[in-house]
Order: structure tokens, then sequence, then C-alpha cells
């Protein structure tokens, strides 16, 4: 048969590969910046846009979105073009992916530290980028599909499958979770409140881990791996079980986020076990990766590619044997909100992310553009510095995660917490802290010898843009032969392979998540739970302004160390108003869900214009910016408050219309209140209409509702 | 408090998962040995000068 010519599309892979090492660098930039922000909290100095809180969504956005999300598209372009031996499809679907997700990172990082933020975790973006992202990744998977319809190839090899289950669920995960009424431009609630809002937060959050960050990036492996080797994968039929039973399992795992939390019981245990089951494709997967590497492990010593990928791949048997750990409520309850899940998170994007990218990078660069790397010796530098700081970053945290939950539990034998103050524990773990950003700027140095490298590399040669390559085109139908295997049939068609997969993530999401949501009696009500007020609400986007939920929890379990500490546990009918859901992840500073009532306002005004002021040696920054104070306009913006209670109604919060006409005296009279309450203490002057006094009133408020609750139950 | 029978929710889920890979397993492993070898070689055609 005739050959065809054609040319593969490498300037794609290029931009996307420029893109992606960019963008890792500001990523690694932002991590150094706001860890040490963590151990000297005053860097930020006057500027709200640089403190820890609006600067953390910007961090793990980047990393994941411009870094990861990058380098994921480089590999793709690079291998589906080889694998179907085509070129892409459109090359000006290509490039409008391209443009248009550097134009959403942009976005973000320009709305991300003025304070526009959805406060979901990974997916803080507000809803006009939301809609950005899903029709950027539409074309991107037509794009793909396109190119898999036309390709030359008659059936589709493993890391196609794992492209195509990653849109999928990406696509899925992205929409549910995005599901907001907009009030203005550039702000919206979740249409989902509470406990359904944080399990369908943390069905994405943790898919957002398993198909955004796991899945292309083991489509990548089976692709990259093999060809720096220059052997096939170990085994691909455990290719093939790797790849089912990781996207069916991976689905349900997300309420382990969420154990000892209000969410009920019975979809906690679910995201236990499948959590747990998740060692099994994992780990199958980690293994296949190793053993391609089999009779190769020789040239690893000299490959600095080579090197790369077994970090990586070691990096993810370790990381996928440690969450299924965290998983079980027993380590779960001692782990959870502390530093251990930082470390357990950066164990893998620097290790398995990081240095999966890496090594695509310094194998594709050089094919690319027609050369030889530029320094082997410098490669194996950024491997050995890199290695270290991950080690760095990771094991003062792992310290400080155990440091942090002993100190936490820790009782006198008289019944009263050892360290009462939760400051105490905070200034424990400073010096882990500052061990932690330098690991962070060790793995930057890494990374700059690696630009460096990539750049001396590329001007070594010159960009083969198009690559010539000639394959036999796909003619007729395939005759399929007596008793062929189901599973071929898949591999020849595409969209059956995309569909079988879609019922596959599906299952585990709507099981977990539609009972959630139309089952009333799993979140008990409780009729002293009221609506915000309007000051209250205000006060509330002032807090997810600021993402004070990034270092503050509000969400007490049920164990006697946290109830002698905070108070009564938190409870699922206390949260039913709350959209979204302000749950948080991590106690940097002590959880704040029974805040409410516990200090008197003038202590707030005073801890928020000067944290050290009322708790000496606290790492929180200082927030002038919300004081009329010295110069600084810190005036409420009340110019959305009656639309964003109308947007709450229509969300099925019960104001009524007439609470709704009369938002602006309700709101007044509660402002007045609280500023001449204030203005009590000598040392405050303050005015009712600036941003201190709405915070202040929905901190008062928070938790305090089932305190009014009739007894006689 | 459960009253609408969701304690079967993971007994639903277990029975789907079992049944999922104990088909997958039995399926994977009939898989003809030539195919596997031809799906596994695919990263390396059309290379013209393979690596070092």
């Amino acid at each position: 048969m005739e050959l065809e010519k054609f040319y593969y599309d490498n300037r794609i892979v290029r931009n996307f590969s420029i893109a992606a090492i960019v963008f890792a660098i500001v990523a690694f930039l932002v991590g150094l910046w706001i860890a040490l922000e963590l151990r000297y909290p005053s860097l930020n100095g006057p500027y709200s846009w640089l403190t820890f809180g609006r600067l953390r969504a910007l961090h793990t956005n980047a990393a994941i979105f411009a870094f990861v999300g990058n380098a994921m598209f480089a590999g793709v372009y690079y291998s589906l073009q080889r694998l179907l031996k085509t070129r892409m499809a459109s090359d000006l679907l290509s490039n409008i992916h391209f443009w248009g997700w550097q134009l959403i990172i942009v976005a973000a990082a320009i709305t991300l530290p003025l304070g526009y933020s959805t406060s979901k975790e990974y997916a803080e973006l507000e809803w006009p980028i939301d809609i950005a992202i899903a029709l950027i990744w539409v074309i991107f998977g037509v794009n793909m599909i396109w190119t898999i319809l036309k390709r030359r190839e008659r059936h589709l090899y493993v890391a196609i499958w794992f492209y195509l289950a990653t849109w999928i669920t990406v696509a899925v995960l992205h929409i549910f979770n995005s599901i907001e009424l907009p009030v203005t431009f550039w702000k919206s609630y979740s249409v989902y409140s509470g406990v359904q809002d944080a399990l369908v937060q943390w069905w994405y959050g943790h898919n957002a881990v398993a198909f955004f960050l796991t899945t292309p990036i083991l489509g990548l492996m089976y692709y990259f791996v093999p060809k720096a080797a220059n052997r096939p994968v170990f085994s691909y039929r455990l290719s093939i079980i790797h790849f089912w039973a990781l996207i069916f399992i991976y689905i349900w795992a997300g309420p382990h986020h969420l154990l000892y939390t209000a969410l009920p019981d019975w979809a906690q245990s679910l995201g236990v076990v499948f959590s747990i089951m998740l060692i099994f494709p994992s780990w199958g997967g980690m293994i296949n990766g190793l053993l391609t590497l089999r009779g190769a492990w020789d040239r690893v010593r000299d490959s600095a590619v080579l090197k790369f990928f077994v970090v990586a791949l070691t990096a993810y048997g370790m990381s996928t044997l440690e969450g299924p750990l965290l998983s079980t409520k027993t380590l779960n309850s001692i782990a959870h909100y502390t530093d251990w899940i930082p470390a357990h998170v950066h164990v893998g994007t620097l290790g398995w992310n990081g240095f999966m990218a890496f090594a695509i990078f310094y194998y594709m660069f050089p094919k690319i553009y027609n050369t030889k790397l530029y320094s082997e010796k410098l490669a194996n530098a950024h491997f050995w510095i890199g290695t270290l700081g991950i080690l760095f970053w990771a094991l003062p945290m792992y310290f400080a995660g155990f440091t942090q939950s002993l100190m936490w539990k820790e009782f006198n034998p008289d019944g009263t917490l050892v360290y009462g103050n939760f400051l105490e524990t905070v200034i424990e773990l400073l010096p882990l802290y500052l061990m932690r950003a330098i690991g962070g700027a060790l793995y930057l140095i890494g990374a700059l010898l690696f630009v460096y490298n990539i750049i001396k590399t590329a001007t070594s040669g010159k960009l083969v843009a198009q690559e010539e390559a000639e394959a036999a085109p796909l003619v007729g139908e395939y005759k399929k032969h007596k008793g062929e295997h189901w599973h071929r049939i898949i591999e020849r068609k595409p969209i059956q392979l995309a569909i079988w997969s879609t019922i596959v993530i599906l299952i585990g999401g709507a099981i977990e998540i539609i009972p959630t949501i139309f089952v009333e009696s799993n979140i008990p009500k409780i009729s002293s739970v009221k609506p915000y007020t309007p000051l209250e609400l205000e006060g509330r986007d002032l807090y997810i302004r600021e993402g004070c939920n990034a270092c503050h929890s509000q969400m007490i379990r049920p164990f006697r160390s946290e109830t002698a500490r905070y108070g009564e546990y938190s409870k699922a009918g206390e949260f039913v108003y709350d959209h979204p859901f302000l749950w948080g992840s991590k106690r940097t500073g002590p959880d704040l869900h029974r805040i409410g009532g516990k200090y008197p306002n003038s202590w707030h005004y005073n801890h928020m214009w000067a944290p050290e002021s009322m708790s000496p040696g606290s790492i929180m920054p200082k927030y002038p910016w919300m004081f009329s104070l010295e110069g600084n306009d810190g005036s409420l913006d009340i110019s959305a408050t009656q639309k964003k209670l109308q947007a709450m109604q229509t969300l099925g919060v019960p104001y009524t219309d007439e609470e709704i006409a009369n938002w602006e005296s309700t709101l007044n009279k509660q402002a007045e209140k609280i500023a001449a309450d204030l203005n009590k203490d000598p040392n405050i002057d303050v005015e009712p209409n600036e941003e201190i006094i709405a915070l202040i009133a929905y901190l008062q408020r928070l938790g305090t509702d089932i305190k009014n609750e009739p007894t006689s139950n | 408090m459960i009253s609408s029978g969701i304690e079967i929710y993971p007994l639903i889920s277990f029975i789907l998962f079992f049944t999922f890979f104990i088909l997958m397993l039995v399926f994977v492993f009939r898989q003809d040995k030539k195919h596997i070898q031809e799906m596994s070689n695919l990263p390396f055609e059309g290379d013209k000068n393979p690596l070092q």
C-alpha cells in the first residue's frame, strides 16, 4: 500500500512547553513567597494582594493548571500525533486551545490576588473564567477526538485512553462543581450549600488531583517511559487493568477529605473503602512504569531523563500509598488540618508531576529542535538539587504535622488542654516553616538550571516545526476476525471507549452525590439556624475575598480535643444557608466555627488591625485595608447587597421580600450598633461603613445559632 | 434518622465494583498474546532512528 506523507506539528508542542516552563517558575516563586510569609508574616507590607490568603490560590492554580496543565498539553500533542500517525486535526483549534488557555491563566493571575474568588479549592476562579475554561476544554476535546477519528493507526494505544478519560472526567467535574449563580460580573454563589457543597467540592477537588494531575500524566508515562528506555511497557495487560480500575475507583474517593465532618456517615465510609482500594491500581501503574526500565538500569546512572522518571514514579508510589493510609479514619483524625497534608500533596506535585514534566521536556526538546541536550551534566545537577529540594520541603512538614497534631490533642491530668492557646502550637512550627521554604528554594534553583539548559538546547538547534512522517492510510472497513476479543473492538472504536469511560466515572459520583442532595434525612434541619443578616453576608464575602479559609477551618470534629478547645462540634444542619461552604482544609490558625461571641468586638477590631497586639507571635497578616484609617478608604461596598440577597433567595435561602426590600436599614442598624460598641473603647474610632464592621458582624455570628435552640429535645 | 433505605448504597457500590473488576480481569487475561505484543509496540512504529 502506498505510504502517505504528512507532517507532525511541533510548533504547538513547543508553545505549550514554553508556557509550562514559564508558569512553572511563576508557580514556584509564588510558592516560595507564601512559604516565607508563614515565617515572616509582615512580608506583604501594606498590600492586600500579596497576602497568603489571596496568593495561596494563585500558587495552587499556577502549579496545577498553568504548569502541569501546559506540560500535559505539550506531551499530549506530541504523543497523540505520533501514536495515531497523523497531524493534529486542526491547527486553528490547536492555536485557539493554546492562546485561550494562556488567557485564562492571565485572568486567574489578575483576579485571584485582587480577591475575586469563589473560595472553593482549585476552583477559585469566578464564573466568567469558569465559562472560558469550559469552552477551551471543549476545543481541546474536539481537536483530540477529531484527530483520533482521522488517524492512520487502527488501534488506540493505552496512553490515548488515559487522555480521553481525562478529557471527559475533567469536563464533568468542572461543570458540576462550577454551577453557580452570578450576582455581578466578578461575584457568584455556589448553587449548593453546606454539606452538599462540601461533597461536590471534594468530589471535584479529589478528582482534580486524580484526573488532572494523575491520569493524563500516567498516559504520558505509558508513552514517554517506553520511548526513553527504548523498550515496550512491562505489561500491556496490566496497563488495561490499571486504566479501568483506576478510573472506576478514583471517582468515589472524594469523601475522604471530609472524614469526621458533618458529611453523612455512609458517604464517609464509601470514601474510605474506595480510597484504600486505590492502592492496587496505583501501584499496578507504578510497578508497570518502573519495570519498563528492566534491563535499562545501567542507563539510569547516566541518563538524567531516566533518573527523573524513576524518582517521579517512586514519588507517585509513595503518595499513592500514603493517600489511602491517610484516608483511614485513624490516620485521618491525626493528619487532617495539619501540615502533613501539604507534605503529602507536595511529594505528589513536586515529585510526580514536576519530575515527570522535567523528564518529558528533557526528552522532547532535543527531538523537536533536532539537536542534543546542551548539558547532560547540568540536567543531572538539576535532578540532585530538585530531589534534595523535595526532601527539604516534605520532611520538615511531616515533622510539623506530627508536632501539631500531638500538641492539639495533649491533655493535662485534670482534663484541660496542655496547649490551650492555639498560638503555642504555631510558634513551635516556625523553624520548620523556614526549612520548608529552603526546600522550595532548592527546587526553584534546580528548575532555573533546567530553564538555562533548555534555552541552550533550543538555541543550539532549530525548531523542526513541520516534522515529516509517513504511514499507510486506514482504508475500508476493518474485518472483524472470528472469536475476536471484545476489548479489541473498544481499542478500535474511540467513541465506544469514550462512552464506556463516561459511564464508569459517572457511577461513583452519582451514587455518592445524588442521595446527599435529594434525600432530606441526610441533613437534619435545626430550627434555630437562620440566614445571615445583610451585614453578615457582606462580612462573609470579605472572609471569602481575603481567603481566610486557606488557614482557618469552620468544622469542629467530634473529638474531645476539639470540643474542649473550640466548643460544640459542628452539625450538618448549621450550614444549610452557606453558599458556598467554608469548612476549609487546613488549620494554620485555629478553627473559627464557634468564634462568635468568644471575644468582644474590640478584640476582633484590634486583631485584624494588628494580630500581634492581641496574639503575640501570631503569623497572621495585618488587614489595614479594611479600616478607614491613615488615609485609607476602607468603606464597605454595598452596591450589590440587594442583588446578593436576591440571589440567595433564588438559591432557597428563606429571605422574605420584605427583608430584602429593607436591607439597607437592617444593615445600617446592625453596623451602627457594632460601631457604637467599638467606639466605647477610647483607643478606637470607627465609622459604621467600614469593612471591618461587616467582618466583625460575620465573625460574631459564626456558630452561635444552635445556642438559641429550644432545649425541649 | 435514616429512613430512606440509604444503607443500600454501600452494598450496591461493592457489588458493582466487584463484578466490574472480575469481568475485567477475565477479559484481560483471555486476550490474545500476539495482539498484546502489537499494542505494546505501538509507540515504536514509524521510528526512523530509534533512540540510542
